[in-house]
Order: structure tokens, then C-alpha cells, then sequence
């Protein structure tokens, strides 16, 4: 089957405050359906990586194909729209909206993408908010609700447009292992129930055993696929 | 690309979410403008006034009969090396302008020219009691001379038409009044200077500020001074012109000085020292407007840019969920042009609300009888020009960090944390 993210051959440099090489040669794929995770030691660039394959970061060299496509030859704006449509991100500190609500939160995407109407997407919205289990705070501020919460809001979030790929920086990370149990499962369940790709970055052993391969790093290099 | 709408609805979000910090911002704007508003209308308002004590009531152009010696004597056009002769003095002439009253009529047909108003000067005594005080009558056509040199303005007392109704009426300088003790409705003797008394009752008192215009002048009817000047209606000794625009009257008064035989005197030269003046207010006027829009407008700038600068973290979130660089702009245009319109219109109203307080405070002056307030210039230009500026400024400041924010991939913002 076709991989819907490729990469073949990223480099990436950070030129401040002295020059380093943070990514080294690297080429992964992931296939549809696949439950991946990326594992390694502070500092040995997996963040980096996932901010690549994103297409949040466009400062490096070699290719990125997401869905067929070449990344390296978009506009920003052709990015955004790839982002909008096919990548649901979740972030390591929640990054929510702290003004909205939490419905508004994971609307955004969807309005921004424009495909549906307003009410269809409220119901979506609600749908997933459901399907996490946090139906109830649907009208409350992003900023006043839990951190467990917040991390669901978000994953929500990531859902709302039916994304191929779904990307996580240590979706667990600050969360305690009940909630961090909770999170795997509906990532499981994503990846088992709709078909979705997804990526993982963690520190979390336990998490990454249940997923179906690991990508080990170290020093920007990967170890071991 | 989304609909506007949801541009919109963010912004408004926003906005609201931070009741404070958007007020705070909008009144930034709103003093800025309101200020320089205010500002404006009372500098230029006082700058008018004072302009106004000039030449509202200077004629662009004063006529008189030049008294100089001829600049070609007799004897030279014959004997042009045989003229031995010393101490020639300039030849007598009269007071009155000669043919006056067919230039008046030429000056008053004339395009350039708004009205020209003529005067016999007749110099009497002021007799009251035993006491005999030097001055000067201004014969005029009063309704003329309010409506061109707004000769009413410095009425203090009394009614300025009444000259025109009855002409044995006079309106007495106030100092005349003063140092006579005379009142209005008294009677009071003039005596011409061939020694003739004439009686007249004080129908009305001017004040100029001027005290030696004070001291001596008296305004009467026209044909009653060329009554005690016992000369005909058309000894006219001085025409007085305004014109319909005050750069003419240098080149005009040179036309009317070659064409006639007259002495033709441009406001500009009677009152070199107040050009001057003018321009140098002027110039205050605009350094101070100039000054008050660019401390406003960094006011402005910075408290937008710290709003906007506050947000950068939505703006990272905004474009990881696939929101364009020009959806960000555009929602953080539409953010600080909301607060310029918003802060912009409160300030306009914050402008003309104290404007009008000025002008409605107390404010007496001797030189202007009939002003009794503060004078504010409400001229809208400076209103447009506010809200103009509220605009723009917001708009920059909008404009430059969400242009940055528009270029940066989301993760520099990210990491940028």
C-alpha cells in the first residue's frame, strides 16, 4: 500500500546560536492505518521531526511527501490548506484557543476548511467531543477546564476535519497514567475504527509498546525502525 | 478561503475576551485624536482671533491723497541744469481725494474687489463742560463699514445703525467717553476746526483695544462730517477696500496708484510686523499638530502592537489548524482597525465635546468688546484629518507585526515560547 507520509533524506540545521545538525538522513514512511511512534532522549530531535513532517517547519532539506504529494514545492498557503484538510495535530501543551469555547475550538478547523455549514459542523463538533467523552464542557472556556481535558479537546480538534494522518508531540506528556491510559485508548480506537494514520512522538515506554512499530532516535539519527 | 465572516467572529472573540486591554487600546486612540482635536481647534481658533483683530477691521487696500514733494519739478523739464532753486516744499493740496467718488464707484464694479467704503476725516475738539479734548471724526457709511471692517464688533454699548437713522447721532470712542465723562444719550459739542459747534447726542460707544484710537476717533454719518468739514457730498478723504482676496492687494493698490492719482496703501505694507506674526503662529501651529499626531500615533502603535504581540501564541495555534498567513493578517487587521474606528469616533466626539466646553468658557478682552468666550475653530478638516490618522496608525500597527506573523512558519512561534 502507498505510505501517505514519506520522507526521504531530511536535513535540518539550526543555525542559531551556532550552527548544528539536528536532523541526519532522515527517511521513514508510514502507511495507512499505521499506529507509529517515535521514541528517543531529549534534545535528539524527534519534536523536530514531527514539526517537519507537519509541514509547520519548511527550513530543512530533502523531501517530504504527505499523500502523494511534495511538500518541498508548496506556498505557505497551499501548507495551511494541506494542514487544514489532512493533518490533525496534537500538541504537547494542549494549545487550545483560550478565549473560545471548547466547541468553538474544534470547530475553527472545520469552518476554516468551509466544506460544511455552520450547524453541521456544530454537530460534528459535538459528535467528537462525545466520542472523547467530554460532551458536557462543550460550552465552557478552553481556558477553564483540566489539563486531561484540554488534551482531549484537542485531540478532538485533530478529528474534526477526518484528517489522513493525525500527529502527536507527547499527547500524554503531563498527563497522569489514568488520563494517559484514557488517551491511548481513543487513539487506538481512532486508528483501529477509521482507518486514520498516526503519528506519535513519546517519552512514554508503556505507550509506545501497544502502538504497531516503534521508530527509536538518537542524535538526530534514526536507531532503529 | 474562509468567509469573512468567521474573520470576523474570531476578531470580535477576541476582542471581547479582553474587555480591559481592547478598552484600554481604544482609548489610546480616543485621547490621541480627541487631543489633537482639541488642540487644533482652540490654537487655530486663537490664531483667527488674532489674525481677526487685524484684518477685520484693516482695509486690504487704504486711499489718501499723497502729500510729497513732485518728483519732477517744473523747471527741470525746461532747464533741467538751470534749476537753482532751494527748499522747495512739497505743493498744498487738499485732503480730499480728487474724483472720488467715480473710483469709488470703479472699485466698487470691480471683480476683485468685495466692497469699498468712503470716509471724510474731519479733525475737532470734543467739548464738554470747560473741557476740550484734540480728536478725529471718521465720517462713514456705517451699514457698509459693518458689513466690510465689522465696525459692530466694537460696539460696546449702543446700537451701530443709529448714525445712519439720524445723523446728528455719534458713536463716541470709549476713552472719549471715559475722560469726558459722557454716557451714552448725553449730548456732546464738536467744534470743526473752522470754529464752527455742531451738537450731537452719543447714540452708541466703540472700544478697538487701540487705546489711541480710543482716546480720539468717533464714527458719524458720512454726510455729517462733510457737513462740519462744510464741504460738498463728494469731499471723500480716504476709500477703504476689502477684497475679495487679500493677495491681490499688492498688485491691485500699484494699478490704483498709477491709474490715479492717489496714494494707494496695501494692508501687507501698513502692517508689515503682523505678517510676521501671523506666519510665525502659523508655524507654531503646524510643528504643534505635527508633534501631537506622531506622539499619538506611537501611543497608538505601541499599545496595538503589545494587543497584538499578546496574541502571538493564538497566532501559532491559528496556523497549525490550517488557518493562511493572510487569515492571520486579516484577523489582526480587522482587530486594530475595529479599535482605530471605535477609539477613532470616541475621539472625534471626545474632541468636539471639550471644544465645545472651551468655547463656552469665560474670556474677556478690551481689544474684542463682543467676544465673551474662548474662540474654537470648528473646522471639519481637522476631524477628517483625526480620524484619518486613527486609521492609519491603526491600521500600521496592525499591519507590521501581523505581516511578520504572516511570514513565520507556526513552529518559530512555537518554539519561540
Amino acid at each position: 500500500m502507498k505510505a501517505v507520509l514519506e520522507t526521504k533524506g531530511v536535513n535540518k540545521y539550526f543555525r542559531e546560536p551556532v550552527k548544528f545538525h539536528v536532523l541526519k538522513d532522515i527517511s521513514i514512511s508510514l502507511a495507512p492505518n499505521e499506529f507509529v511512534s517515535i521514541m528517543g532522549k531529549s534534545g535528539c530531535g524527534k519534536s523536530t521531526l514531527l514539526y517537519i513532517l507537519s509541514t509547520m517547519d519548511t527550513d530543512y532539506e530533502g523531501e517530504l511527501w504527505i499523500d502523494g504529494e511534495n511538500m518541498k514545492k508548496k506556498t505557505r498557503t497551499e501548507l495551511a490548506n494541506i494542514r487544514n484538510e489532512k493533518i490533525g495535530f496534537v500538541f504537547q501543551f494542549h494549545y487550545l484557543l483560550p478565549e473560545f469555547s471548547v466547541l468553538k475550538n474544534v470547530m475553527l478547523p472545520a469552518l476554516k476548511l468551509g466544506k460544511e455549514g455552520a450547524n453541521e459542523i456544530k454537530r460534528n463538533a459535538m459528535e467528537k467531543l462525545d466520542l472523547l467523552g467530554i460532551k458536557d464542557q462543550a460550552h465552557k472556556k478552553a481556558s477553564k477546564i483540566s489539563g486531561g481535558q484540554k488534551q482531549r479537546v484537542s485531540i478532538a480538534r485533530a478529528l474534526i476535519n477526518h484528517p489522513k494522518i493525525i500527529m502527536g508531540d507527547e499527547p500524554t506528556g503531563n498527563l497522569d497514567s489514568k488520563n494517559s491510559e484514557n488517551v491511548f485508548n481513543i487513539l487506538r480506537k481512532l486508528s483501529d475504527e477509521l482507518g486514520l494514520s498516526l503519528l506519535v512522538v513519546t517519552h512514554d515506554m508503556d505507550f509506545a509498546q501497544k502502538t504497531d512499530r516503534i521508530i527509536e532516535m538518537g542524535d538526530g539519527f534514526i536507531l532503529e525502525d | 478561503m474562509p468567509s469573512f465572516q468567521l474573520i470576523l467572529d474570531i476578531t470580535k472573540t477576541h476582542l471581547l475576551a479582553k474587555k480591559k486591554q481592547t478598552i484600554v487600546a481604544a482609548l489610546g486612540v480616543t485621547f490621541g485624536i480627541g487631543m489633537y482635536i482639541i488642540m487644533m481647534s482652540f490654537m487655530t481658533g486663537l490664531n483667527t482671533l488674532l489674525d481677526g483683530l487685524i484684518l477685520n477691521r484693516t482695509p486690504h487696500i487704504q486711499i489718501f491723497n499723497k502729500i510729497e514733494p513732485s518728483e519732477v519739478q517744473p523747471i527741470d523739464q525746461v532747464y533741467s541744469s538751470a534749476n537753482y532753486i532751494r527748499s522747495i516744499k512739497p505743493q498744498n493740496k487738499l485732503d480730499r481725494i480728487h474724483d472720488a467718488l467715480p473710483l469709488l464707484t470703479q472699485l466698487k464694479n470691480s471683480e476683485k474687489v468685495e466692497g469699498a467704503t468712503p470716509q471724510a476725516t474731519a479733525r475737532v475738539f470734543y467739548l464738554a463742560g470747560t473741557n476740550k479734548l484734540n480728536g478725529v471724526l471718521n465720517g462713514v457709511e456705517v451699514e457698509e463699514e459693518s458689513r466690510l471692517f465689522n465696525l459692530n464688533d466694537y460696539i460696546v454699548e449702543g446700537d451701530v445703525n443709529s448714525i445712519q437713522r439720524n445723523k446728528y447721532n455719534i458713536i463716541l470712542g470709549a476713552g472719549v467717553a471715559r475722560k469726558l465723562s459722557l454716557k451714552l444719550g448725553d449730548k456732546i459739542q464738536v467744534m470743526s476746526t473752522s470754529g464752527t459747534t455742531f451738537g450731537l447726542t452719543i447714540s452708541a460707544l466703540f472700544q478697538s483695544g487701540l487705546a489711541e484710537v480710543d482716546d480720539t476717533q468717533s464714527y458719524i454719518n458720512l454726510s455729517m462730517a462733510q457737513q462740519i468739514l462744510g464741504a460738498g457730498t463728494n469731499y471723500i478723504t480716504r476709500i477703504h477696500v476689502k477684497l475679495k482676496d487679500i493677495e491681490q492687494a499688492v498688485p491691485l493698490s500699484q494699478t490704483i496708484e498709477t491709474v490715479y492719482d492717489v496714494e494707494a496703501l496695501d494692508i501687507k505694507t501698513a502692517n508689515a510686523q503682523f505678517e510676521t506674526g501671523s506666519d510665525i503662529r502659523n508655524l507654531i501651529s503646524y510643528a504643534v499638530s505635527i508633534t501631537l499626531l506622531i506622539v499619538a500615533g506611537f501611543g497608538i502603535y505601541n499599545i496595538l502592537n503589545m494587543f497584538i504581540y499578546e496574541k502571538m501564541n493564538d497566532i501559532a495555534i491559528l496556523k497549525a489548524t490550517g488557518f493562511t498567513g493572510n487569515d492571520v493578517m486579516l484577523i489582526f487587521i480587522s482587530q486594530a482597525l475595529l479599535i482605530g474606528v471605535i477609539g477613532g469616533i470616541l475621539g472625534l466626539g471626545l474632541g468636539y465635546g471639550v471644544s465645545l466646553l472651551i468655547d463656552g468658557a469665560p474670556f474677556e478682552t478690551e481689544a474684542l468688546p463682543t467676544i465673551k468666550t474662548y474662540p474654537i475653530n470648528y473646522n471639519l478638516q481637522y476631524y477628517f484629518t483625526g480620524i484619518i490618522f486613527a486609521l492609519v496608525s491603526t491600521f500600521l500597527a496592525g499591519f507590521l507585526p501581523a505581516r511578520k506573523a504572516q511570514k513565520m512558519d507556526p513552529v518559530e512561534i512555537i518554539r519561540g515560547q
